[in-house]
C-alpha cells in the first residue's frame, strides 16, 4: 500500500465555534477547611495553600493546610468513629450510607464535573462522562456488597481492619477518593484521606455531600496538604492500613517507612504500558484506541498505553493514520465541550514533560506534534508521538505521565512480548488483532495487572485493578477489592 | 477479487460515532452546517404513485426551499425514478440542481445486467446527470464478489459522462466487515459515489454504516488518489442527524469533502426540518410546520 501525504486540511472552512459549559451555578468558596469528625475545621498552623487553575494559572480558592496537630485529631476522630458508631453499626446500614453518597454525587455531577475541571485541567467531556459517573458507579457497586461480606468469602468471617490512611493523586480526584472510600467502608473502616495538593477541590465537594449524608462524624475525614503531609499519615502509630495511589518513588519510600511494622498496604503506582498493534487488527479503530490509550486525560493515566508496538508491516500505515487523527484533537479550553486535550494539570508536570521531550530529541527520538495552536496562558503541551526510539531510550523506559507516545515496530508475536515484559512496570497493557487466539497467546505472556484486547482504559467497578512488579500491590475495584480493608479468619461456627 | 484485508471493529467503530455525536455545534459553526447541508440534500421521490406534476413541484422547491427566507442554496439534485427524467430536466434547466435518476432494477436490483444496462444508457440519454445503481445484494452475500465488480464497472461504462452512485443497500449487508468490503469493490470499479441505502429497506443510513464507507473512501483516496463520494440516505429527517453526518464527516475525511460534489443527503423530510433551524437560528422562534410548503 502506498501512503501519500494527505492533509485533513479541518483547520480551514467549516470549524466549530465555542461551545463553553456554563459555570453559573457552580459557587467555589473563598477557603476551604479540613474536614475532621464531621465538620469542617481550621487547621492548627492557620496556613493554607492557593488551587490554581491549570488552564488560566488563576487561583480559584486557598485550601488549609493540615499539620502534625491535624493529623492526629483526624486520626484520633477515625479512630473513636470505628470504635463507636461505625463499627457497631449493621452491615446494612452501612450499605445505606454509600447508597446514599452514591446519589448525592449523582445528583451534584454536574458541579463535580465543572470544578474537577476548574481544578484539574481535564476536558469537561472527561469529566462529565468519564470521572463523575465512574465515581459514583463505585460507590454504588461496594454500597452492594457491604451486607454480603459472607457471600463475597464463604467459609471465613470478614473483619474491617480499623483506621486506613488513603493517599491519592491528582490525575483523577474524585474518581480516586471513590476508589480508596467506597471498599473501606463497605468493610467497615474509617479513614483519613488525603486528596493532591494541586486538586483537592471535589474532595472538599465530597466533604459536604458526606456531611449532608449524616455519615457518623469521623468515618471519613478529609486532610489537605502536600507530600510531607503523606509522610506523616503514613508513620501515624495510629493507622492500621495504608491505601496508597501515586508515583513508585513515593511507593518505594512507604514500604521502607513500614518495614517490620504491623500495618497492612495496597500500592498503585506508575506504568508504562505496552499497547500492541499487529497487522491484522481493525486498523481505523486501533487508531482510535491509541488515541484513547496515550492522550486520554492528557496522558495523566498510570496506565495509559505509552508504549506503542507496531508490527512492521502496517507501521507506516498506522503512523501516517495516527498523525492525521491527531490533527483533528482539539486542544484547548477544558470547559469547551468540544475539547479533546485539557490544560496540564501543573507547572511541575509541565516542565517534567517538557524536559522528557528535550532528552528524547536528545537520543535521536524523530519528534511529531501536532499543529494545534495553544494557549498563551496556561499549561499546555500539544500530543506528541516519538518514533525511531528503542527499548533503550529513557523515553520507552520512563513513566512520563503527559501526551507522549514513542512507537517502535515488531515483526513476531515472542519479540513483541518479550519487549512488553521488559520493564520494571507492569501495570497494563493492550493488544489488538482480529485474531482470538492471538489475544490469548499474549495477553497470557504478558505481566501486567489487566490487558485490554481491541481496546483501552475501560474501567468498572466490578474489575479489580492494579500492578505487577513496581506497578504496585493490591487490587482495587471488584471483589479482590474488599480484600486489603479486611482481616479473613476461618468460620468454625 | 478476494474478500477485503480491511477489518472492522463493531464496537470500535460504536463508540467512535458516539464520541463524534458528543460534538456540540453552537452559534455561527451550527448556521454554517444547515447551510451546507442543505446544498447537499438530493430532494427525493421514489413512489409508485409519482406524477409528472408531483415531479415538478419538488423541482420548484429545490430552488426555492423558503421563499420567505432569501439567501438559502439550492439543493444539490433531485432523485426520481427513470420515466421523470425529462420532466425533472425541463423544470430546472435554468438552474445547477442535478437530476438523479434511480436504476438497476431499483430497489431489488433483480434482474439481468442486460435489462439493467439497457435502463442506465437509456436514463443516461434521457439526461440524468448522475445514475444511483444497486449492487445485486444476492451476489454479494453469495461471495460472487467478481460478478457484483464486473456489473458495477459495466453500469459505469454504460453510464456516459453521467456520475455513477452505487447503493449497497447496507441494511441487507448486516455486517460492518460486509460494508466495508462492498464499498472497497464499487470504488474500484469505478463508482463516483458510494451511497448507503435505498430508503426501501431498513435500517437504512446509520452513523456506524456512514463512518466505515467514510473510512473506506479515505483508504480508496490514499492508496489511489481519487476522492469518492459518499450519500448516506433514508433515516436522516432531523437537522441535528444531518449536523453529526457532516462532524464525523469533518473528522473523518476532512475540509474537502464538505462538499455536494462529494457528499450528499438522501432525504425527503430533511429539507424542512432544516429550514426551520434555519429560521430559528435567525429569528429564535420555531415556525410552525404550516408555514413550509410540502412539496
Amino acid at each position: 500500500m502506498t501512503i501519500e501525504n494527505y492533509s485533513q486540511n479541518t483547520q480551514a472552512d467549516w470549524t466549530y465555534d465555542p461551545a463553553p459549559q456554563s459555570v453559573e451555578h457552580v459557587n467555589i468558596h473563598d477557603s476551604y477547611e479540613l474536614f475532621i469528625d464531621g465538620k469542617f475545621t481550621a487547621s492548627k498552623s492557620e496556613s493554607y495553600r492557593d488551587s490554581i487553575n491549570p488552564a488560566t494559572e488563576k487561583t480559584l480558592t486557598k485550601v488549609a493546610e493540615a499539620g502534625v496537630e491535624d493529623v492526629d485529631l483526624a486520626v484520633d476522630a477515625a479512630r473513636h468513629a470505628y470504635e463507636g458508631p461505625w463499627s457497631q453499626m449493621t452491615a446494612s446500614e452501612r450499605g445505606k450510607f454509600l447508597f446514599r453518597i452514591a446519589r448525592m454525587i449523582q445528583e451534584r455531577s454536574r458541579e463535580l464535573a465543572i470544578v474537577e475541571s476548574l481544578d484539574g485541567g481535564k476536558p469537561i467531556r472527561e469529566s462529565r462522562d468519564v470521572d463523575i459517573p465512574l465515581a459514583a458507579a463505585h460507590f454504588f457497586y461496594y454500597a452492594g456488597w457491604a451486607d454480603k461480606l459472607d457471600y463475597a468469602f464463604p467459609g471465613r468471617q470478614a473483619q474491617s481492619v480499623g483506621v486506613a490512611a488513603q493517599i491519592i493523586p491528582w490525575n483523577f480526584p474524585l474518581l480516586m477518593a471513590a476508589w480508596k472510600i467506597a471498599p473501606a467502608l463497605a468493610t467497615g473502616n474509617t479513614l483519613v484521606l488525603k486528596p493532591a495538593e494541586t486538586t483537592p477541590l471535589t474532595a472538599m465537594i465530597l466533604a459536604d455531600i458526606i456531611r449532608e449524608a449524616d455519615l457518623p462524624p469521623g468515618v471519613v475525614n478529609i486532610v489537605t496538604g502536600d507530600g510531607d503531609l503523606g509522610k506523616q499519615l503514613v508513620r501515624h502509630p495510629g493507622i492500621d492500613k495504608i491505601a496508597f495511589t501515586g508515583s513508585t518513588t513515593v511507593g518505594k519510600d512507604i514500604m521502607r517507612a513500614l518495614a517490620g511494622k504491623d500495618k497492612r498496604f495496597t500500592l498503585e503506582l506508575g506504568g508504562k504500558a505496552a499497547n500492541i498493534i499487529f497487522a491484522d487488527a481493525a486498523i481505523d479503530q486501533a487508531i482510535e484506541g491509541i488515541v484513547n490509550s496515550i492522550f486520554f486525560n492528557q496522558g495523566h493515566v498510570c496506565c495509559a498505553g505509552s508504549r506503542l508496538f507496531v508490527e512492521e508491516s502496517v507501521a507506516k500505515e498506522v503512523t501516517q493514520k495516527l498523525r492525521e487523527r491527531m490533527e483533528t484533537l482539539i486542544v484547548g479550553d477544558p470547559l469547551d465541550k468540544n475539547t479533546d486535550i485539557g490544560a496540564i494539570n501543573s507547572i511541575d508536570q509541565l516542565k517534567r514533560i517538557q524536559s522528557y521531550v528535550e532528552i528524547g530529541q536528545q537520543e535521536g527520538g524523530e519528534l511529531y506534534q501536532s499543529s494545534c495552536i495553544l494557549p498563551d496562558t496556561g499549561y499546555w503541551h500539544a500530543p506528541t508521538l516519538f518514533s525511531n526510539v528503542s527499548q533503550s531510550h529513557r523515553i520507552v523506559q520512563e513513566e512520563i505521565f503527559g501526551p507522549v507516545l514513542a512507537i517502535q515496530t515488531f515483526r513476531t508475536v515472542d519479540e513483541v512480548i518479550e519487549k512488553a515484559n521488559n520493564t520494571p512496570y507492569g501495570l497494563s497493557g493492550g493488544v489488538w488483532t482480529d485474531k482470538g487466539a492471538k489475544i490469548f497467546k499474549v495477553t497470557r505472556n504478558i505481566r501486567a495487572g489487566v490487558i485490554w484486547a481491541n481496546t483501552f482504559n475501560k474501567f468498572d467497578p466490578s474489575s479489580p485493578f492494579g500492578g505487577y512488579k513496581e506497578s504496585g500491590m493490591g487490587r482495587e475495584g471488584g471483589v479482590e477489592g474488599l480484600l486489603p480493608y479486611l482481616n479473613l479468619t476461618t468460620n468454625t461456627r | 477479487m478476494k474478500l477485503s484485508e480491511t477489518k472492522v471493529d463493531q464496537i470500535g467503530v460504536q463508540e467512535r460515532v458516539a464520541r463524534l455525536q458528543s460534538r456540540s455545534i453552537k452559534a455561527e459553526s451550527k448556521k454554517e452546517a444547515l447551510t451546507l447541508a442543505l446544498s447537499m440534500i438530493d430532494l427525493t421521490t421514489l413512489e409508485g404513485r409519482d406524477s409528472p406534476n408531483k415531479v415538478r413541484q419538488l423541482c420548484y422547491k429545490a430552488t426555492h426551499l423558503h421563499e420567505s427566507f432569501p439567501g438559502l442554496p439550492h439543493v444539490a439534485a433531485i432523485c426520481v425514478y427513470a420515466p421523470m427524467i425529462s420532466t425533472a430536466k425541463q423544470a430546472l434547466q435554468d438552474s445547477k440542481v442535478k437530476v438523479a435518476a434511480v436504476a438497476t432494477a431499483f430497489p431489488s436490483g433483480m434482474t439481468s445486467l442486460e435489462t439493467k444496462l439497457d435502463e442506465v444508457k437509456q436514463a443516461a440519454q434521457d439526461g440524468a446527470d448522475e445514475i444511483d445503481m444497486v449492487i445485486s445484494r444476492g451476489r454479494f452475500l453469495s461471495g460472487d464478489f467478481d460478478y457484483v465488480a464486473e456489473e458495477i464497472s459495466r453500469v459505469k461504462e454504460a453510464c456516459g459522462s453521467a456520475h455513477l452512485k452505487v447503493i449497497l443497500e447496507t441494511g441487507e449487508l448486516v455486517t460492518l466487515d460486509n460494508v466495508r468490503t462492498a464499498s472497497d469493490i464499487a470504488m474500484a470499479a469505478g463508482a463516483d459515489f458510494i451511497k448507503t441505502s435505498t430508503g426501501k429497506i431498513q435500517p437504512a443510513a446509520t452513523p456506524e454504516v456512514t463512518l466505515v464507507m467514510m473510512q473506506a473512501i479515505q483508504d480508496f483516496y490514499r492508496k489511489h488518489g481519487r476522492k469518492v463520494g459518499l450519500k448516506p440516505a433514508g433515516g436522516i429527517s432531523k437537522s441535528k442527524q444531518a449536523i453529526q453526518y457532516l462532524v464525523m464527516l469533518r473528522e473523518t475525511l476532512g475540509q474537502d469533502w464538505l462538499h455536494p460534489d462529494l457528499f450528499r443527503f438522501g432525504a425527503s423530510s430533511l429539507a424542512n426540518d432544516i429550514l426551520m433551524q434555519v429560521v430559528k437560528q435567525n429569528t429564535g422562534i420555531y415556525q410552525s410546520t404550516s408555514y413550509f410548503s410540502l412539496d
